[in-house]
């Protein structure tokens, strides 16, 4: 689950994480008087998506009068903001965060995720900030640095320094700057984070570490254990069939093809996936109906499934091992019936069951095209799409 | 001969009293494996499923001389139940529960260290050694005793080439997926390893996925220390970057874990690749020249 960035920042501000001093609007009206109450004479406005590149794409504007300030918001609120991470639909901007402009001496970038090679919590930072960290990791490896965290030792003095020397920071920085991502890593456990990015983060004019910008994503798992956060979920920047197969504890992720898949298991499903790409056609999505997957969550994601305007055909692919063949054979009979396929649907089943369930689909008298296997499933699909 | 797990292998059913724990425990004793007891706080002096049940592993292990764990305990209580199975004295823990969140996994994997202790998973099917023992939820059916060692991060997916192995003959030493989470306890190299020394494994296939860089690891393991064949899948080439793909590893994040980059790795090593799912069980056969 990911925050928006004013989220991101009354979470760092609790923390005693130093941000510039904002206040989030919803309306042009909200956001001229959000500049007043915040004073002075220089404002940026920031729109909030939930995808970077913002500033690319016209969504961080800085503002010298309240006019301008009422300009940028007017401008922001209501569209849909299209950067190179939020898709090409782009992002609805709802929400515009009105903070006080800041005088930035250096930009830094850091970041915290768990590093799977040793399975422990990760500090990244660059003095390359504001950029595009990829891509300065692809180029010039020698500019980043990185630190693991043992969980039991927790975060060391000599591994902040190792970050703030590789960062060029001068002797008040380095203590501002070990206050800093202890602070971060408090955080980052205690709100079950899976990514912590701060890009940039600058040192001031005044020769202070600050946070500029804030992202958090929040581990998917552990929200049973962080109410306050659910809370902050924003719905309106998720994909609405992503949101709809979630609530049916369906696994989706659309995608530009016309081929439609259902499988069971995350594996099988983007071996799927490949396949009909390999015989030469577009998946249309990722679905995983899981492993315990019944007759109405198959007839559930056969529903999503066709909501999707650009599906043209259906794969069915299901691998029955605790599932059985005939359970789900009876689910695709009922979503056919039911839903009103219009379509061409290819099954394939294997597994638990399976004649049974064969049976079933060739005695219901529907159009529906079996596959033998795998490959065999993929070339009918494909074939079916012309 | 096979790795991890045999007809001698002691379990204890660590949740064999929840639904989830109680339905696989059983599929696994009709399979012929030993479970010798079950584990859940405050259940302990109850029967369940013709085994005794207690309340601590330490008691459970004391009583019955169990090697083996294996965890259906729901996600928030998981990380607690690895750690006691380990301390408990098993030398494997299979952990077969979702959705653990990834910071107790942090913290589990450090505490292992102490451990002269293996973990399988979490969020994974499980080991099986077919004929001798199924750990897991695996569908035991369409195991055949015999020559491949499998070893997956997926589930169905790890089904697939046990199927295909099975209906060209050539048989399974042992199965086992090492599962869909970011953090977890063995990987490809430590399978890779056992496969290698065990007399009765004549072959490897590995199936991967997109996310992390454990399968560019084992490729460079496979090219310094593996001479029995591997063929390799990478599922995920059509993935989208920063996408979770259902697994919570399953994504690729900061331009790393692309299926393309695995392969490339893999091909390099000398590792037989094959781009379809559906290949794995006949190109080994290719190799194996039977």
């Amino acid at each position: 689950m990911n925050l928006h960035e004013y989220q991101s920042k009354r979470l760092f501000a609790r923390y005693g994480i130093p941000v510039p001093r904002g206040i989030p609007a919803e309306t042009s009206d909200a956001a001229v008087a959000a500049a007043e109450e915040l004073g002075g004479d220089l404002w940026v406005v920031k729109a909030q998506v939930h995808a970077g590149g913002r500033g690319k794409a016209g969504g961080v504007k800085l503002a010298r009068n309240l006019d301008e300030v009422r300009q940028h918001a007017e401008g922001m609120l209501g569209i849909q903001l299209v950067t190179h991470q939020s898709g090409p639909e782009g992002l609805p901007v709802n929400v515009v965060y009105v903070e006080e402009g800041s005088s930035i001496d250096r930009e830094l970038y850091l970041s915290m995720l768990v590093d799977r090679e040793v399975s422990r919590v990760a500090f990244i930072a660059s003095a390359a900030g504001g950029m595009d960290i990829e891509k300065v990791a692809a180029e010039t490896p020698e500019k980043i640095f990185s630190v693991a965290i043992a969980p039991d030792a927790g975060l060391q003095d000599y591994q902040a320094r190792q970050l703030a020397f590789g960062l060029g920071l001068d002797k008040k920085q380095i203590r501002q700057f070990g206050d800093l991502i202890k602070r971060l890593y408090k955080l980052y456990q205690e709100c079950d984070a899976s990514l912590v990015e701060v890009n940039p983060l600058i040192t001031t004019a005044d020769g202070d570490v600050m946070a500029l910008d804030a992202k958090i994503n929040i581990d998917g798992s552990a929200l049973y254990r962080q109410p306050e956060l659910v809370e902050m979920r924003d719905p309106s920047q998720e994909d609405d069939r992503e949101r709809e197969a979630a609530a049916h504890d369906l696994n989706y992720v659309s995608l530009d093809g016309d081929i439609a898949c259902m499988v069971n298991g995350a594996g099988l499903a983007m071996a799927t996936m490949d396949l009909i790409k390999l015989h030469g056609g577009e998946p249309a999505n990722f679905l995983d109906v899981g492993g315990g997957a019944t007759s109405e969550r198959v007839a559930e994601a056969f529903k999503l499934i066709l909501t999707n305007q650009n599906v043209s055909a259906i794969l069915v692919n299901i691998f029955g091992g605790i599932v059985r063949c005939d359970l789900i054979a009876q689910g695709i009979i009922t979503a056919v019936k039911d839903v009103g396929v219009q379509v061409p649907v290819v099954v394939r089943l294997e597994g638990t069951n399976v004649r049974k369930g064969r049976e079933l689909l060739k005695d219901s008298g529907l159009d529906i095209i079996a596959a033998r296997d795998l490959t065999d499933a993929a070339q009918k699909v494909v074939a079916a799409v012309g | 001969m096979s790795i991890l797990v045999n007809k001698d292998s002691k379990i204890i059913s660590q949740g064999i009293t929840g639904n989830q724990g109680s339905f696989h425990t059983e599929q696994c004793i009709e399979y012929g494996t030993q479970v010798v007891a079950g584990c859940t706080p405050g259940r302990g002096g109850e029967e369940c499923l013709g085994v005794p049940v207690f309340n601590t592993m330490r008691a459970a292990v004391a009583e019955t001389g169990a090697d083996v764990s294996m965890i259906y305990v729901p996600a928030p209580f998981a990380a607690d139940a690895i750690l006691e199975a380990a301390e408990s004295g098993v030398k494997l823990v299979v952990c077969i529960t979702e959705g653990i969140p990834v910071m107790d996994m942090v913290r589990v994997k450090s505490a292992l260290r102490d451990h002269d202790c293996c973990l399988i998973g979490p969020n994974c099917p499980g080991i099986i050694t077919p004929d001798e023992c199924k750990i897991g939820i695996m569908p035991g059916f369409i195991h055949k005793k015999g020559r491949i060692g499998i070893v997956s991060r997926s589930g169905t997916l790890t089904y697939e080439a046990v199927y295909q192995t099975t209906q060209n003959g050539l048989g399974q030493s042992t199965c086992l997926g090492i599962g869909g989470d970011p953090v977890r306890g063995m990987n490809f190299i430590d399978c890779l390893e056992l496969f290698e020394a065990d007399p009765d494994t004549d072959g490897v296939l590995m199936v991967g996925e997109i996310g992390g860089t454990d399968e560019e690891s084992a490729a460079e393991f496979i090219e310094a220390n593996v001479s029995k064949p591997v063929v390799a899948y990478i599922a995920g080439v059509t993935a989208p970057p920063g996408k979770r793909m259902g697994h919570a590893g399953a994504i690729i994040a900061g331009g790393k874990g692309t299926a393309a980059a695995k392969f490339a790795a893999l091909d390099g090593a000398g590792v037989t690749t094959v781009r379809s799912p559906a290949e794995l069980g006949s190109k080994m056969q290719e190799i194996l020249g039977d």
